[in-house]
């Protein structure tokens, strides 16, 4: 199936006249799918669903769990109030997709969360969104004020006969609320703590009712299919990762940004896109899909970027959040930076993230700073192994990432600091004024 | 009471290639245990709700039960079993075995080194499985996070951070059991700690609970610290003496000291928490007031005497008095209640006998006897599978904790609890408690009023209990009997004192002979005269406390033998002390100084419940028998002191001897003289007794004890005594609102005025004014209002 | 008996108003269980006390039926809440790898030997609280700064300075992508959920945000069944009437793109098949 390189859906109308509006939304033929997926002709939520499970849309937070799959987990049978979730927390390092969707066009995440919690029969929905971006959180409030005062929202959405409440929650700053049950624990005002499970949202979610979480791109791109329909969304992306997706390059390319494409683009592909590496550098190495994904190098660049294909080079497509790294870039020091993130997040309930990721900042740090000896990348290596799987949710995984996966690249560049005494590498030259010589 | 076992689905699974069956739901670390695996564990506790935080119990499963393995290893306590499934502990796999060692390592990555000045030190969790599960030596040399140590979150509990491994234990418990959230996680990451609010100390009757399993040293006793090492101690177990609801509690004892007292583990009666009273309370018996040798009245003054003096004085002086009565406290074992119960029979020849040391009717000696005594028709298990739990007269949260704690337990199931009160306490909320509203008085009226009430739907799956403050109210005891019966409803009756119940079976009562041998019934009479090898005993009924005081002060009674009664607790306090001060004799039996020793005549001490065996029936009439912790030979049980005076008495021609010396004695001849299974007397309601006229804008005084208060069993530990909860009186909010922003109010009732802080109860019932009663001065009986009686409100104070 | 460790929250002067208590009851009756309002309710606080307060806290508790000690657990969790006095301005500078990396460092450096503050300290003026923060969602922007939870992107420590020397010589600041900037409180506010009016000012998206669209309007590239440069207000769609009717529309379009998708199948099988290509 040949589609464009790059297909432009979600960021479809971000160009346009302050598209944040519900008249430049609408005049677009915005809520248009919603009117359609509310509307007596479509075959109700239950075809809703299936058309979600057709056009094959894996959550676009990072897992790739099939969206429709999900939904359907929703007991109906069950007398508890149904909710919907919206994942806005985006906080993992490198990702930076759904904070400018929500800022150009709220719209777009909103027209979804109607047709998706119609769609599982709950008439309250959430939007849970990191505390850290206050514009954006006006934009969200300013967008489901207008929704309300238009009929989108509210009881008896024209006419249908369905009630929906949409409530704009922030949050206040931790990354772990990323995970679905944690955000579940914020949302219901305690420490952003991970839940067992069983049992899983799906049954006893939001105030142990029977509730679906999903990211913001994956909600927003729910109109696009009931509109355009599942077999168009299919047609785009590769045969287990369907659909577009927005690709967020950062770092060291020359036009960084965002780039939405059909799932199976490769890097090599983008970064030629991104107007390549920054004049007179070369790639060195690169995260998929955040850090929490492991590294991959040069020898990736055709990898396409699917969730298969990531996953057989080793690491995670995750949340195609694609930071670049050019050679004047220590990936000691980048690894350290990130284990001190995962220490600073680490919510501390379990002990191998909590005591393990204190554990290994002073041992990379120590590494960087040139002391310590090579028996240490092994003992590194073991921590990571006691951690890795032990833990008691993913956010300890993703700290054993970049320390794995940097050693079995670049063993030879942490050995180095340990012979150099520090770092051989001269920060300032990374910089993005560094070029420009703007002062430091 | 014998009933079948409920038919329970079972699932077969492998552990270590042993199979073993348990019952569906079943935690694999609990099925584990089955086949004599230990995996280790620290947030993992049978009676808190699984966590899977600390990650120490990792084992790996090759077959969940599906024919698939489960990739990662797996927290123990958060899987269920599976038919079929497959676990592979650190007995059988490498995986297992690392992954725990891991664990362990990271565990002891910030826990400091404190084991040689650590309180948890040779009984240690952590200790323990490190050994056992842990490497020997850690690849850790950086920097630990550290905190200054240690904090009070209490006045009693203290806590050293750097130790704590957040294993929620703590937490849960005051969260999930006792309904006390206040001490919670706070921070994120390493620097999670426990915590406690600013200004808001882990105040909860059950704090003790969270050192006791607190799997490291970070929850210490203020009281204990540093006192002794595990391995200095000798743990006796035994029964706590504070409350009528039995709890089993281990005494670590050193030297013949008692050192510290944990909750024992039975979960019939009390699973394995105990209430703060009963764990920090014991420190009685080594106040400086403690009598440790007889004395006797000579020229005015008290003197020493020997054991054989005092005993020959006390009968003397007894056989003069002519007529004499007993009074026996309810704090007595069972055992003691039966001396005292066969000694006014047959040495003194009378029915003369109360254990009721507090206000008390003949409504209600005739409920206890028909109704009370021999009955065993509730248990806890039975509190916890009941519809509906009517309160009436009882707060278990401050009169009976451990029965608190089940109704909790049971209240977070499908049972209702519901409580006749005048205001929703914090434990009756803690319960999701309703409240109908009674102001006292009401009580009677209210139950009756419950037979229809559809809300509470009371039907033969219901409970009610009745706490001993119902018979202060006329007809309310009579109500209750009356309400079970048409509902079909099971009804008990929930005293105080550990030893009430016993002291009711053993006939402690003047219309009662041990066993529930009625005195009104002639055969019954002839029954125990002839158990006790005597040949008659006085058919009419004896006097009741209430009786036995005023006969002793208008001089119809001469003398009077007195058990541990405190005046103050008493209808009368101040009739009570002058029917003692004209008595002609009066013999106390008593542990320590008190204002009755003060004035007796004869002054015998007393073993307290370390230094003697014997049973204290719960309310459940369930035995609880123990062993002495201490071998004193010099400490004697009430028993033996009676049989003392006895045999003087006998040789001056009255009575007869005894016949026992010894607990084990008494214990047989109970056995021996067993139940009494004829008929038992119906009760007759009499008269509604005058009630004293009510001032003009008076307030009704309603109060019970709280847990924790004034109580001359709590003396001699400042750090519990500092966690009582404040003496505030509470009334309604329109009360409030006419006392014009006073902070405190001046109650004056019939006895005198006190001044207490004043807040407003949202739900008090109007009218109504609530004070604990042993909180503040003598008591609200000695110094505020007669029980029953109405007080004026003063506001005081802005 | 020991206190507490002093390392905490320190005495307030005022009470609450019966203002903010009223608006703390708003926010938890937004949500089926009120307890949900915790973590707006701490903002508004934050908006009203300058930080979190013994006071706030209890208000909280007693508005929701917990313990203060509950409601101190949520507040020491978020890093957003603050316990010591916040400035007139929170300067957030990332120092995630990628940031830091592009110049997050060297910036965080500067401002705070510029400021002389370190870590989340205030200046003595109390104008700006400095700290350093994660990763902000702002990749394509790096090094990104956030002032008051307001976007700065791209910056270089000259930038930084100047933005911080501005902020405290009162001038009027604005965020790359988004308003003039309002004071930390008045953010906060926006935070428990009473919006102000603000969500009009600043562009749709930054440059960044919309370079691959860029590229793809020059190219023509679209998502299959699209126009080419993308449809503008003047188009209005064939679904935008909000009649029950349109869904006819949208089932032939949908259709129009199942045929066309049919015929662009047949490519897979065929070896050469690149003419769909760009």
């Amino acid at each position: 199936m040949k589609t464009d390189t790059l297909t432009p859906v979600l960021t479809d109308n971000w160009d346009a006249e302050r598209s944040w509006t519900l008249a430049s939304y609408e005049g677009r033929g915005g809520y248009g799918a919603m009117r359609t997926a509310l509307g007596p002709d479509f075959g109700g939520p239950d075809a809703i669903v299936q058309a979600v499970k057709d056009s094959g849309l894996r959550g676009r937070g990072g897992a790739g769990f099939p969206t429709g799959m999900k939904w359907g987990f929703i007991p109906q049978d069950n007398p508890k109030p149904k909710y919907l979730v919206v994942n806005a927390d985006e906080s993992e390092p490198g990702t930076c997709k759904d904070i400018p969707l929500m800022m150009a066009s709220p719209h777009t995440l909103l027209e979804g969360v109607i047709i998706s919690s119609f769609a599982i029969r709950a008439n309250h929905a959430f939007i849970y969104v990191r505390g850290e971006v206050l514009h954006v959180i006006r934009r969200l409030q300013r967008a489901v004020q207008e929704a309300y005062l238009a009929g989108h929202l509210g009881k008896d959405i024209h006419g249908s006969g369905y009630d929906l409440d949409v409530v704009v929650h922030a949050g206040a700053g931790a990354y772990i609320c990323g995970e679905e049950t944690a955000l579940l624990e914020g949302l219901e005002g305690r420490r952003g703590q991970p839940r067992l499970r069983p049992p899983f949202p799906a049954v006893a979610g939001l105030y142990a009712s029977p509730t679906v979480i999903n990211n913001v791109e994956s909600i927003a791109s729910v109109p696009s299919i009931i509109g355009n329909g599942a077999e168009w969304f299919a047609s785009m992306g590769t045969e287990k990762s369907k659909g577009f997706g927005i690709f967020s390059l950062s770092g060291h390319v020359v036009r960084p940004g965002q780039y939405e494409a059909p799932l199976g683009i490769t890097l090599r592909q983008l970064i030629d896109l991104a107007g390549g590496i920054r004049e007179g550098h070369e790639l060195k190495f690169w995260t998929p899909g955040g850090s929490s994904t492991p590294l991959l190098t040069t020898e990736h660049l055709d990898v396409p970027l699917d969730f298969e294909g990531v996953g057989a080079a080793g690491s995670m497509l995750g949340t195609r959040a694609l930071q670049i790294f050019d050679e004047t870039t220590c990936v000691v020091r980048a690894v350290l930076r990130w284990t001190e993130f995962y220490k600073h997040e680490s919510c501390g309930k379990c002990t191998p993230c909590r005591e393990g990721t204190w554990w290994l900042v002073q041992t990379l740090a120590r590494l960087e700073k040139g002391e310590g000896q090579e028996s240490d990348l092994d003992m590194l290596l073991d921590q990571c192994e006691n951690i890795m799987g032990r833990s008691f949710c993913a956010l300890a995984d993703g700290a054993t990432s970049p320390i794995s996966s940097s050693i079995k690249y670049f063993r030879d560049e942490y050995l180095a600091h340990l012979t150099h005494g520090g770092c051989p590498f001269d920060p300032t030259a990374s910089t993005a004024f560094a070029q420009t010589g703007a002062s430091a | 009471m014998t009933t079948t076992p409920a038919k329970i689905d079972t699932v077969t699974l492998t552990i270590d290639g042993v199979e073993v069956s348990v019952p569906k739901d079943t935690l694999v670390i609990r099925a584990a245990e089955q086949v004599g695996v230990q995996i280790p564990r620290f947030c993992d506790h049978p009676l808190l709700a699984p966590v899977g935080a600390c990650r120490q119990c990792l084992v790996d499963i090759p077959d969940a039960g599906n024919g698939k393995p489960i990739p990662k290893p797996q927290a123990s306590c958060t899987i269920t079993v599976a038919e079929g499934m497959v676990v592979s502990t650190q007995a059988t796999s490498p995986v297992a075995d690392k992954a725990q060692q891991g664990i362990m390592e990271f565990l002891l990555v910030n826990h400091p080194l404190d084991c040689p000045v650590c309180d948890k030190g040779g009984e240690c969790p952590l200790q323990n499985q490190a050994m056992s599960n842990g490497r020997g030596e850690t690849r850790f040399d950086g920097v630990k996070r550290t905190f200054p140590k240690p904090i009070n979150i209490s006045p009693q509990v203290l806590l050293d951070r750097e130790r704590c491994i957040v294993c929620q234990r703590c937490t849960r418990f005051a969260d999930e059991i006792a309904g006390d959230p206040f001490i919670a996680l706070v921070e994120r990451g390493a620097q999670q700690q426990i915590g406690i609010a600013d200004g808001a100390p882990f105040l909860s009757y059950f704090s003790g609970n969270t050192i006791q399993i607190c799997p490291v040293g970070a929850l210490t006793s203020a009281e204990y610290r540093f006192r002794s090492r595990p391995f200095d101690l000798v743990s006796t177990p035994s029964v706590a003496e504070h409350d009528s609801c039995g709890a089993a509690i281990r005494v670590d004892h050193r030297r013949g000291k008692v050192m510290r007292r944990l909750a024992g583990n039975d979960p019939e009666v009390n699973e394995e928490w105990i209430s703060d009273k009963d764990r920090f309370a014991f420190q009685y018996s080594r106040q400086d007031d403690r009598l440790t040798h007889p004395m006797v009245r000579e020229d005015g003054e008290l003197r020493p005497a020997s054991w054989p003096e005092a005993f020959a004085v006390a009968a003397r002086g007894l056989h003069a008095a002519g007529s004499a009565a007993v009074l026996t406290g309810g704090r007595v074992t069972a055992e003691d209640a039966y001396a005292y119960a066969k000694f006014a029979r047959v040495s003194l020849g009378t029915h003369d006998i109360d254990f009721r040391a507090r206000p008390h009717t003949a409504e209600e000696a005739d409920f206890l006897a028909s109704r009370v005594a021999l009955s065993m028709d509730v248990t806890y298990d039975d509190l916890e599978r009941a519809s509906v739990v009517v309160l009436a007269g009882l707060e278990p949260e401050d009169e009976a904790a451990t029965i608190f704690l089940r109704l909790r337990k049971a209240s977070k199931g499908s049972t209702k609890v519901v409580a006749l009160a005048p205001f929703t306490t914090r434990g009756l909320g803690k319960m999701k408690g309703r409240l109908v509203p009674t102001a006292p008085g009401e009580e009677a009226e209210a139950l009756r009023a419950l037979a229809e009430d559809a809300t509470t739907a009371l039907d033969s799956g219901g409970v009610i209990l009745v706490g001993e403050r119902l018979a202060q109210h006329h007809g309310a005891l009579t109500a209750a009997v009356e309400l079970a019966r048409t509902t079909g409803a099971r009804l008990a009756w929930v005293p105080r004192r550990a030893g009430d119940r016993g002291a009711v079976e053993a006939g402690c009562l003047p219309t009662l002979l041990p066993g529930g041998r009625p005195v009104g019934d002639a055969s019954a009479r002839v029954d125990a005269a002839t158990a006790w090898g005597i040949d008659h005993l006085p058919d009419a009924p004896g006097r009741d406390g209430n009786a036995i005081i005023a006969a002793l002060a208008d001089g119809s009674l001469g003398g009077v033998v007195v058990g541990g009664v405190d005046p103050d607790d008493t209808a009368d306090p101040a009739a009570t002390r002058a029917a003692l001060e004209a008595a002609s004799f009066v013999v106390s039996l008593e542990q320590r100084e008190t204002d009755v020793t003060r004035l007796a005549d004869v002054v015998l001490p007393i073993a307290p419940v370390t230094d003697k065996a014997g049973t204290f029936v719960t309310w459940e009439g369930r035995p609880r028998p123990f062993d002495a912790v201490f071998s004193n030979p010099g400490s004697l049980p009430d028993l033996r002191v009676l049989a003392g005076i006895a045999d003087e008495l006998a040789a001056l021609g009255q009575g007869s001897s005894l016949g026992f010396r010894t607990v084990p004695e008494v214990r047989a001849e109970m056995e021996a003289m067993g139940p009494w299974d004829g008929v038992r007397p119906e009760p007759v309601l009499g008269k509604e007794p005058r009630k004293p006229r009510a001032k003009a804008g008076a307030l009704v005084l309603a109060g019970w004890k709280q847990l924790l208060d004034q109580g001359s069993m709590q003396d001699g530990d400042p750090h519990l005594a500092a966690t009582r909860r404040p003496a505030v009186a509470l009334v309604s909010p329109t009360t409030l609102a006419g006392l014009d922003g006073a902070v405190d109010v001046v109650l004056t009732g019939d006895r005198g005025s006190v001044t207490v802080p004043v807040e407003a109860a949202a739900d008090m019932v109007d009218g109504v004014v609530w004070l604990p009663t042993h909180s503040v001065g003598r008591g609200v009986l000695a110094d505020l209002a007669s029980p029953g009686s109405t007080v004026t409100v003063k506001g005081a104070g802005k | 008996m020991n206190h507490p460790a002093p390392d905490r929250f320190t005495e307030n002067e005022r009470a609450l108003t019966q203002q903010t208590w009223a608006e703390l009851r708003q926010i938890a009756a937004r949500y089926p269980e009120a307890r949900s309002g915790l973590l707006p309710m701490l903002h508004l606080v934050q908006s009203e006390e300058g930080r979190v307060t013994p006071e706030g806290i209890e208000a909280c508790a007693e508005i929701l039926g917990i313990s203060p000690a509950e409601v101190s657990g949520v507040a020491t969790f978020y890093t957003m809440y603050k316990r010591k006095p916040v400035g007139d301005y929170h300067v957030g500078v990332c120092t995630n790898t990628l940031c830091a990396v592009m110049g997050g460092d060297l910036i965080f450096e500067r401002l705070k030997e510029h400021l002389d503050v370190g870590n989340d300290e205030t200046t003595a003026d109390g104008t700006i609280t400095l700290e350093h923060v994660e990763c902000n969602a702002a990749c394509d922007y790096a090094p990104v700064m956030m002032v008051n939870w307001e976007f700065m992107d791209n910056q270089t420590p000259d930038s930084a300075v100047q933005v911080v020397d501005d902020l405290r010589a009162g001038k009027d600041v604005h965020s790359t992508r988004g308003p003039r900037l309002c004071t930390w409180r008045e953010a906060e506010r926006v935070l428990a959920g009473f919006p102000d009016d603000l969500a009009d000012e600043g562009p749709s998206a930054g440059p960044a945000s919309l370079v691959g669209l860029g590229i793809a309007r020059e190219r023509g590239w679209t998502a299959p069944g699209g126009k080419a440069g993308g449809r503008t207000a003047d188009e209005p769609a064939a679904a935008a009437t909000g009649a029950d009717g349109s869904h006819e529309a949208d089932r032939q379009d949908s259709e129009g793109a199942v045929q066309r998708s049919d015929a662009d199948l047949k490519h897979e099988d065929d070896a050469q098949g690149t003419e769909e290509a760009q």
